[in-house]
């Protein structure tokens, strides 16, 4: 668990915009572990998408740079698998196929033909999706939509596993069960996770660590949490936890008392259009 | 249905006549029944009302050649076409018939005599007209795609190659076939000469004009949906890094099918337009010459035959971009996209 294997440092990025640079993080520092799970929280628009995309190398920081394995990122790359918020399957194409895409891509000269066939099918059987492999995704559910996007991640053997806001669009229910799907997955295969949530319960339950970000302009990180609940963790027995209900506690405290977003609407405009614009850059 | 009709007032026996034959009737709701019945009623009303509207107009329309022809004239005129037709396939089985024979009676008299087959050499009717226009206008407009689709996405997957071509692509846009001709004619005349031609001039002048006309739709809206693919669609290839085919096949084609589609319809109506005014002054046997033919013929039947021919282009048209309909439904990912 100490073995470094993630390191963000003094990573800072300014979007241009009409009016100067707009700079949206600035020296942010951190640094993860192999088979950590950490969790970015904070409020919406302070950048912790960003971070994300970042390490995952579509954008490039402006300043500082992030390190995996001793090695620069710059570039995307399938050893930093990355689920999107809005599943991002490709709609033409069935969920076996979705995931055929990444792994012809990784294991290409590697694995046989009878091998990725298999590997496919463990993956969409590890996300528990088997009976509906050949669907497209306009025939599946949102819940099922983002379990392929796992899949699709996981199936192309990631160092580390990029998460942004995965469960943010499906309604509670089902991201309770993903949730739980996670967890074993994460369990068994020993997974390197940074996920992106705006939400303090999925955040404790999941989490070895949660970094909280403070707001932007100027966002960086505000302060780390150390989650050292017993795992396998069971969402029913901790809700009754005062060690869980301690934890919770912090993150709220930090997010509606140290980090309480006075909502001017105007600069976060200014953001939102000017990560559209470098997005148009970066594409 | 009748039956139902009768039935209905009291409620017991329309209780057991809906699980007899009103099950069919009570299945169509009201609404939308009236939409049935307004969708075949009123394109049949508007139909009817054109052709009295011409019936009544045409009589008051004297032209050189006699009065106007009106739905009745133009009808005759068509079954006077469909006889021709019939002629010339009579006409065409008979010298077939005298051919063969003759060959016999030769080969009877002497087993080694040269047996001469001739092809029947009859003048194009107006049926191998339309079939002379549609083999010209697909060719023409095969060709325009296969150049306009893959410009169309090396255009639209680089910002600079479309600032820098854009300007080039909107100036031809707006040309018409007429300005082309003369052009094409004459490089066509120098460029295309062979002891014996595969295909006629004329029928490479129609069909460049066609492609050089109809190309530009198709290029212009594959380059834009190219452009448009959904960014996340793109950070997922940037992720898998993705090889530059692999992204294309995958990704920007799928993805850009709907705007493809919209170009090729709007460059097969283009094409289908630009060949009759091709085939006019390029004397290609098809539609196009037909009605030149027609008009310089000057008889009292020509004003009746041209309306034939015009009726037909609109007919045919139709059918084309229809077909193109059917084609996008098949190939399209989204199946529950309605294509109109």
């Amino acid at each position: 668990m100490s073995e470094l294997h993630l390191e963000i440092s003094k990573v800072g990025i300014d979007f241009p915009t009409p009016k100067g640079p707009f700079c949206a993080l600035q020296d942010v520092n951190l640094k993860i572990s192999k088979g950590e799970f950490v969790s970015l929280i904070g409020h919406s628009g302070c950048g912790k998408s960003t971070v994300l995309n970042i390490v995952a190398g579509l954008y490039q920081a402006t300043t500082g740079g992030v390190m995996l394995n001793g090695r620069e990122v710059n570039e995307p790359g399938p050893e930093r698998a990355v689920v999107f918020q809005n599943h991002s399957l490709l709609p033409w194409l069935t969920a076996y196929q979705n995931i055929e895409l990444g792994v012809k891509r990784v294991f290409r000269g590697k694995k046989t033909k009878a091998e990725m066939r298999e590997w496919i099918e463990h993956n969409l059987e590890l996300v528990h999706m088997t009976h509906a492999m050949h669907k497209r995704p306009d025939e599946i559910s949102g819940g099922m939509k983002q379990r392929v996007g796992i899949a699709r991640a996981l199936a192309m053997e990631p160092e580390i596993l990029l998460m942004d806001e995965p469960f943010g669009a499906l309604d509670a229910l089902t991201r309770a069960h993903l949730q739980d799907s996670l967890m074993e997955i994460q369990t068994a295969l020993g997974n390197t996770v940074i996920m992106i949530t705006h939400d303090v319960d999925e955040a404790v339950l999941l989490s070895d660590r949660i970094v909280m970000m403070t707001n932007g302009p100027s966002a960086t990180v505000g302060e780390i949490l150390d989650v050292k609940l017993a795992r396998p963790r069971n969402r029913l027995e901790l809700a009754d936890d005062p060690e869980y209900n301690g934890y919770r506690t912090a993150v709220l405290r930090f997010l509606y008392e140290k980090q309480k977003k006075v909502e001017p609407i105007a600069p976060k405009r200014a953001e939102k259009a000017a990560e559209k614009d470098s997005s148009k850059q970066v594409a | 249905m009748s039956e139902s009709t009768t039935v209905i007032p009291t409620v017991s026996s329309a209780k057991a006549a809906s699980k007899f034959p009103t099950a069919l009737v009570s299945k169509i709701s009201p609404a939308k029944l009236r939409d049935i019945v307004l969708g075949t009623c009123l394109p049949i009303l508007g139909l009817v009302f054109f052709l009295l509207f011409w019936h009544v107009g045409a009589q008051h329309i004297k032209t050189s050649l006699g009065t106007f022809p009106g739905p009745k004239e133009v009808v005759t005129q068509w079954n006077n076409l469909v006889a021709e037709q019939k002629d010339e396939y009579a006409r065409e089985a008979a010298f077939y018939e005298r051919q063969e024979k003759r060959n016999a009676e030769a080969l009877k008299e002497d087993p080694n005599a040269e047996i001469k087959v001739r092809e029947y050499n009859g003048r194009p009717t107006f049926f191998n007209k339309i079939q002379t226009s549609l083999f010209t206008v697909l060719s023409g407009f095969i060709l325009a795609t296969v150049i306009a689709i893959p410009m169309g996405i090396v255009i639209g997957l680089s910002q600079s190659l479309y600032r820098a071509f854009n300007p080039v692509i909107q100036i031809f846009k707006p040309v018409s076939p007429l300005a082309w001709l003369p052009l094409i004619t004459l490089v066509v005349s120098s460029v295309y000469v062979s002891e014996d031609p595969m295909f006629s001039k004329s029928f490479i002048i129609s069909m460049l004009t066609v492609t050089l006309c109809s190309m530009w739709p198709t290029m212009i809206n594959t380059a834009v949906g190219v452009a448009g693919v959904s960014k996340d669609l793109i950070n997922v290839s940037r992720v898998l890094r993705l090889d530059w085919l692999t992204h294309v096949r995958k990704i920007v084609i799928p993805s850009s099918i709907p705007m493809m589609f919209t170009g090729l319809r709007l460059s097969l109506g283009i094409a289908w337009m630009v060949l009759i005014a091709a085939e006019m002054l390029a004397q290609n046997p098809g539609l196009g010459k037909f009605v030149w033919d027609e008009f310089q013929n000057g008889s009292s039947d020509s004003l009746g035959r041209i309306c034939v021919a015009v009726l037909t282009i609109g007919v045919i048209g139709f059918g084309l971009d229809r077909t193109l309909l059917a084609i996008q439904g098949y190939v399209n990912w989204d199946k529950s996209a309605v294509v109109r």
